[in-house]
Parts: C-alpha cells; structure tokens; sequence
C-alpha cells in the first residue's frame, strides 16, 4: 500500500512539474475564455458606420428605409457621376442607386456602390428591409389589410411542465437540459481521451526506457499500473479544477475591462430598479415586471435549478471517475502491448470505437430518452458514462440508474483485472509485434 | 549452512516454447553463482521467477528456506540485463523514488545513497537529469540503486555491459567487497572470462534444461582431457616419433628450433610417462596441463560435444 502510493506520488508530480502541464493549465482557460469573450468582442467591433446615400429613382424606398445606429441613409436625387465623386471626399462611404422600374420587375436589383466593401451583415439588412417595404407595397395595392395579416401571423411557443409526484407542476426546459446533459458527456469524453492516452504514454515510456523491470522487481505489476492510472487522473482532476478556476478569473476580469460601459449601464439599471422598488413598494411586484429587467436570465437560472443541480453533479462525477479508470485500463494495456506510439493503432481503434458510438447513440437518446437502445446503452460500461450523462437530465428511473452505476464497477473491476493481465505479460516483452491473438493468450498466463 | 536458496523442479511454459524444464538450484550463501547460457535458454525466465516478477508453471522456490514470498522482494537486489532509468527525471530524484520502493525509509535512504555517491564520486550527478548522463554513468547509478538497500540475494543480469575497462573493474571489486560482506551474487553473463575470475559455483542452462551445475574448480577438472601443453628445443620428427602410441599430437608451432606443441595422453599413461618417452629427444622448455577453459566447456556443453577443442583452450 505504502509503495502504491510512492508510484501515485511519482506519477502525479512527474507531470505536474513538466513545462507542458504549466503550459496547458495556462492556455486551456484562455483559450476557453477566448471562445466566451471573442464572439462578443467581434460582435461588438465589427460593427462598422456606414453611411449611405440613396439615390431612389422609383421614389418608393425615399424616407422608409430605417436607420440604425451603425447605418444611416441619406436621399439624393442627383446624378449618379456626381454621387460618385461625393464617394472620394465623404461624407458618405456607399451609394445605393435603385432603378426607376424596380416596382415593376419580379426581382430588384439595386446597386451598391461602395469605397470599402461592406459586411455581409449590412447588404442584409438592407435588401431584408427593401424586401418588406415592397412586400407591403404590392399587398396594399392588392389591397389587403396588413393589420389583418399582422393578426394572423403570431409565433407558438411551447411551455413544458412536469407533474412531479406530489402533483405539482414544475417549469423545465428541455433544451437547456439537452446542454447540461450534452456539456458533462463531452467533458468526459474529452478527459477520458486526454488523460487515457496519457497514461498509455507513460506506460510506453517506462517499456522504452527499460525501467519497468525495475520497477516490478520491487512492486507487483499491477500496482505499478494502478499507481499510474491513479497518479494521472489526480493529475486531470488538478488540471480541470484550475482550469474551472482560471477560466472563471480571467473571464471575470478581461469581460469587466472590455465591457465596462455595459457592465456601468447595467448597475445604473439596477439601481432604478431599487429606486422604483423603494418608491413604490406597494405594487412593487407588479412594477417589476413593467420595469425592462433581464427577465430571460432569471428563468434560465430558474430552469437550472428545477433540474436537481445535485444529482447531476453527483453522476458526473461518478461517471467521470469510473468512467476514465475504465478506460485507463484499456489504455494501460494498450501501452504494455507496444513498443512505440506508432505501433497503438491497431489496439486503439477498438477502444475508441464504443466512445465515439456513444456519441452517435446519444443524438437518437434525446430525441427518444426512454427508448430500450437508449437503455441498453446507458447501462452497458462502455457507453454508459456519456450515454448515460445525456440521459440524465430526462428523468432516468432509479433502478435504471442504479443498474448503470453498478454495472460501470463491474465493467471496471472486469476491466482492470483483464488489463492488469496484458499488462503483466506486455510490459516484458520486447522487439515483437503483438497480435489480437497473442494478447488473448496472455490473458491465461500464470502468474 | 542453509542455501540461500533452492529452486526445485521449477517448469515454465510459455505459449509457444517452453522456457524452463524441471530446472533445480542451490545458491550457497556468501559465493558469488554464475549463471550461465546461451540467448533464449530460459535465464531471464528463472530470474523473473526469483525476483516474482513471473510465477513459475510447476515447482516451488524456496528462499532461506522460506517459501518465496513477496516480503523477500526487499531482500532481494536485481539490475535486470534490460536496463534503464526515467530519462526526464533527475537523478536524484530517481534514485530516491527506486530506494524507497525497496523499502528503504526516506531519511536512510538519502544517507545511503550520499555514501555510495562519494564512493563513486559521482555526487555532482544528484541535480543532473538522466538523460544527461552517458550510458555508462547511468549503468553507475542503476548499480547503486539495485545494490543500495544491502539486499542478501543481488542478482545481477549482464552488469558489466556498457562500462569501461576501468569502472568494470570498480564493479567487480564491489561485487566481491559485498560477498564478503555476506551477500550472495547471481551472475548471469555471457563473459566467460568473469566467469572464471569471479564465480565459486554456476549452473548452465540450455534450451530451459539445465545441463550441468557444480563448482567452478570441479567442472573445470572433470573437463580436462588429460591434455598437456609441451615447449621445447630439438627435433620435432625426433619428437614426434618419440611420442609412440600412448599420446597424440594435436597442434604444433614451431620457431626455428623451438616448437610448442600440444599432446593428449590417450588410455591411462600419466603425464611422466609421456615426459620420459621424449626427454631423450628434445631440452624441455615448459610443460603445462591444459585446463579447459569456462569458454570450453560452455560451448562444448551447448553444442553436445564430448570431446573437446584443444586448439583454442590452448590460445585462450
């Protein structure tokens, strides 16, 4: 026991104190923080002024096109040369010149003129608006009332309530379970990969190196895998804990700097909010609701909290630990077969298979949760810590969930013995290149 | 005294061959045991099972007459032949982590191996990264690290590989300082000339079968063929006419009038008979009986021969 965790000690700071380690628990947050924080960023700069001179010789379009706050439209009525020069010297950057026969033609075909290309975004906005003002221009002259079509056209949207036990209702939201369900699989999928594969380096290292008869002179084989597998995952979980930290940290701190005046606007909204809370505290409730709030992200964070935030971090965790010792394993034994990287092809390909399987089954899992695939796959080890994670949130049965969990120790006690016996044989045999069918025989050697 | 230990009847199958047969050894306390074979005749294999890194098929092992068990791993020291140390760590850091899992405690652990590096002078190596170190500087270090918790039993497995003349030398001499310290030496090698300089007993082993085991002295003896090795000035027709039909010439090497030639006695004349047979016709220079070689009997014993090569006992 003590020796076990001399090898977990080795194998966890041998890799915390690498460069790499330092380098990837540094970059993985920025570059998470960057995926949060750019999309708004460019969202915010793309956004270019334009300012556009319309020279519309149809005269529908004179004075109805709207501006926004990044295009402003002016209307001329000169020539087209002479729009041109005002082109070189401002004030405008585009000229849009619409032909006098455009009521009339099935398709306009206005032309932009421009200086510097224009977004995609801006050539949109503008034929999207164009579009709606002709389209109200020919049904009016078909005469038909656009309140009556206004009427008629109204969007659906779906409220989905669950009857808990106690005959309650309960608001959920099934898309942003699918995003809980999905963001723990792919999590787990990911660290599985990540960190199985290095524990199948490790082991390839310690063969290559000509180490490991050392090593298993002093300790049994099998303790030099499990120290390995076990040293390996508290290094994921050291990585993963600092990353959650660091992305929070860096998220926080660059969204406060870069959207400061945002962040400015939204506290002085809050604070007439107080104001009209402490003013009015009699119909204070109703007031609130009139007051534009950030309705949206109360009800989401309402929505998270009906889905029993316990339960699913609980079985994340479950799955996430379990899930990667299985496959660690696997890895192990993989890593014991070869002597080098290049020579795992063989043996991983069968490995990943059932993970990246998971995957596919679980897109059919949300749209049918409680199909008998979906429950054969979310108790079968291999696929159960992502299948499962997936179906989670659509309220999987208790026994369901109990069998899967067992059966994922099994899988992993199964596993690790089968590994541990591979690993056993494959650790001291050098310069052959191992066969299916060889490693199936060591899987009978003695001990 | 009570052998160090036995290994009785040990049979290992592997899925194709078969890697040791009915193979039995004692390993006398305080010698240094050679162990001996051509590639592939199942050594490794019989260490692995010493060290329990394997377990045999059939047969026990039995260690200080103990059942061998896994509380023996820290009495026993083994710098397998395939050998080498995490290149990314330090040294130190390295022979520490080996140390401890042999058992030893940090704090002693740090004691001992500070003394074995100012014995080797080597201390400035403890910050070093391995992979900064030659081959031979590594194969240093490994020595220390299988040598370092005093084990009773060192199995050494080819340690002579790698190192120059001059840190073979500062081996070797460990290795027998730590026999008469009391601690027994498996030696297994291929270096017949450290063969006969180092070891008391050895067993061979061929093909998993053992062929022959005993003292080095005694096999050396019962493999002599009554072969004698004769320097003289004189004729060597004379000479050879002289040696009537009780011996046979096998080689001879002349230099003007002094030849050197090699004679075995054949039936059960004595090495007298032969000198009085050829006093008459040559001045005696030198005469010396040919002891074979462990390099002899080796390949005489793998290859099943019964006679053996005088020729190259004679040049060795």
């Amino acid at each position: 026991m003590n020796k076990l965790l001399l090898i977990i000690q080795r194998e966890y700071f041998s890799r915390v104190k690498k460069k790499s380690f330092l380098l990837m628990t540094i970059l993985g947050p920025l570059l998470m923080a960057g995926l949060m924080i750019v999309p708004v960023w460019l969202a915010m700069r793309d956004k270019t002024d334009h300012q556009i001179l319309v020279l519309d010789h149809s005269g529908l379009f004179i004075d109805k096109l709207p501006n926004t706050k990044q295009i402003k439209f002016t209307y001329g009525a000169e020539s087209i040369q002479s729009a041109k020069a005002k082109l070189k010297d401002g004030p405008f950057d585009l000229i849009m010149e619409i032909k006098g026969d455009a009521l009339n033609d099935n398709k306009t075909t206005p032309v932009l003129y421009y200086k510097k290309q224009p977004g995609i975004s801006t050539e949109q906005y503008i034929s999207n608006t164009m579009e709606n003002i002709l389209f109200d221009y020919r049904l009016q002259g078909d005469s038909i009332d656009l309140t009556k079509i206004d009427k008629a056209r109204r969007p659906v949207e779906i409220l989905t309530l669950k009857v808990t036990e106690d005959g309650k209702d309960e608001k959920t939201n099934t898309e942003i379970n699918m995003a809980i369900g999905f963001g723990c699989a792919i999590a787990i999928y990911f660290m599985i990969f990540l960190y199985g594969s290095q524990v199948m380096r490790g082991v390839i290292e310690e063969k290559t190196n000509r180490i490991v008869e050392v090593i298993v002179s002093s300790v049994k084989p099998f303790q030099l895998m499990l120290g390995k597998i076990i040293g390996v995952a508290l290094v994921g979980l050291t990585q993963f804990i600092l990353w959650i930290v660091l992305t929070l940290i860096i998220s926080t701190t660059v969204n406060s700097m870069l959207f400061k005046d945002q962040i400015a606007d939204t506290a002085k909204h809050n604070s007439q909010m107080e104001k009209v809370m402490k003013n009015d505290l009699t119909a204070g409730i109703d007031k609130m609701d009139k007051v534009d709030s950030p309705n949206e992200v109360i009800e989401l964070f309402n929505n998270v909290n009906n889905i029993n935030i316990s339960k699913v971090l609980i079985c994340f965790a479950f799955y996430f630990l379990f899930g990667y010792l299985l496959y660690a394993a696997l890895f192990a034994a993989i890593g014991s077969a070869v002597d080098s990287e290049a020579d795992t092809q063989q043996f991983i390909l069968p490995v990943t298979i059932p993970l990246i399987a998971s995957f596919i089954i679980a897109q059919s899992v949300i749209t049918d949760p409680d199909s008998s695939m979906a429950q054969f796959f979310s108790i079968f080890p291999l696929t159960s810590p992502i299948v499962m994670m997936v179906r989670l949130p659509f309220d999987v049965p208790v026994w369901e969930l109990a069998l899967s969990m067992f059966m994922l120790v099994v899988g992993f006690l199964f596993f690790t013995w089968m590994a541990g016996k591979i690993y056993r044989t494959g650790i001291l045999m050098y310069g052959k290149k191992t066969t299916w069918k060889e490693l199936g025989k060591w899987l009978f050697y003695k001990g | 005294m009570m052998p160090i230990l036995e290994v009785k009847n040990i049979y290992k199958n592997y899925a194709n061959h078969v890697a040791l047969k009915d193979v039995s050894l004692v390993v006398e306390p305080q010698k240094i045991f050679g162990l001996l074979g051509p590639n592939g005749a199942g050594k490794t294999s019989l260490i692995r099972i010493i060290n329990q890194i394997t377990g045999p098929d059939r047969g026990e092992v039995f260690f200080n007459g103990e059942h061998l068990s896994p509380k023996h791993v820290d009495f026993i020291g083994y710098l397998p032949e395939e050998r080498g140390l995490y290149k990314k760590m330090s040294v130190g850091e390295q022979v520490m982590y080996l140390a401890q899992l042999k058992g030893l405690k940090k704090a002693d652990a740090k004691v001992k191996l500070q003394q074995w590096f100012k014995k080797f002078e080597i201390e400035s190596w403890w910050d070093k990264k391995v992979e900064e170190l030659s081959k031979g500087m590594q194969q240093k270090v490994q020595f220390i690290v299988t040598v370092l918790h005093e084990p009773k039993l060192l199995i050494l497995d080819e340690p002579f590989s790698g190192f120059d003349p001059i840190n073979a030398q500062l081996i070797k001499n460990e290795i027998l300082e730590l026999r008469d310290k009391g601690a027994t030496i498996i030696f297994s090698t291929h270096n017949m000339g450290s063969v006969e300089e180092l070891c008391d007993n050895i067993a061979l082993i061929n093909k998993a079968e053992k062929l022959l085991d005993g003292s080095v002295k005694d096999i050396r003896k019962q493999y002599k063929s009554n072969t004698y090795h004769i320097t003289f000035k004189g004729n060597l027709m004379g000479f050879t006419n002289a040696l009537w039909a009780g011996a046979e010439l096998l080689d001879k090497k002349s230099d003007d009038d002094v030849h050197s030639v090699t004679v075995k006695l054949l039936r059960q004349n004595k090495p007298n008979d032969l000198l009085q047979a050829v006093l008459s016709t040559a001045e005696i220079l030198s005469f010396q009986e040919v002891v074979p070689s462990m390099n002899d009997i080796f390949i005489s014993v793998v290859e099943n021969k019964t006679t053996l090569n005088t020729q190259s006992a004679f040049t060795e």
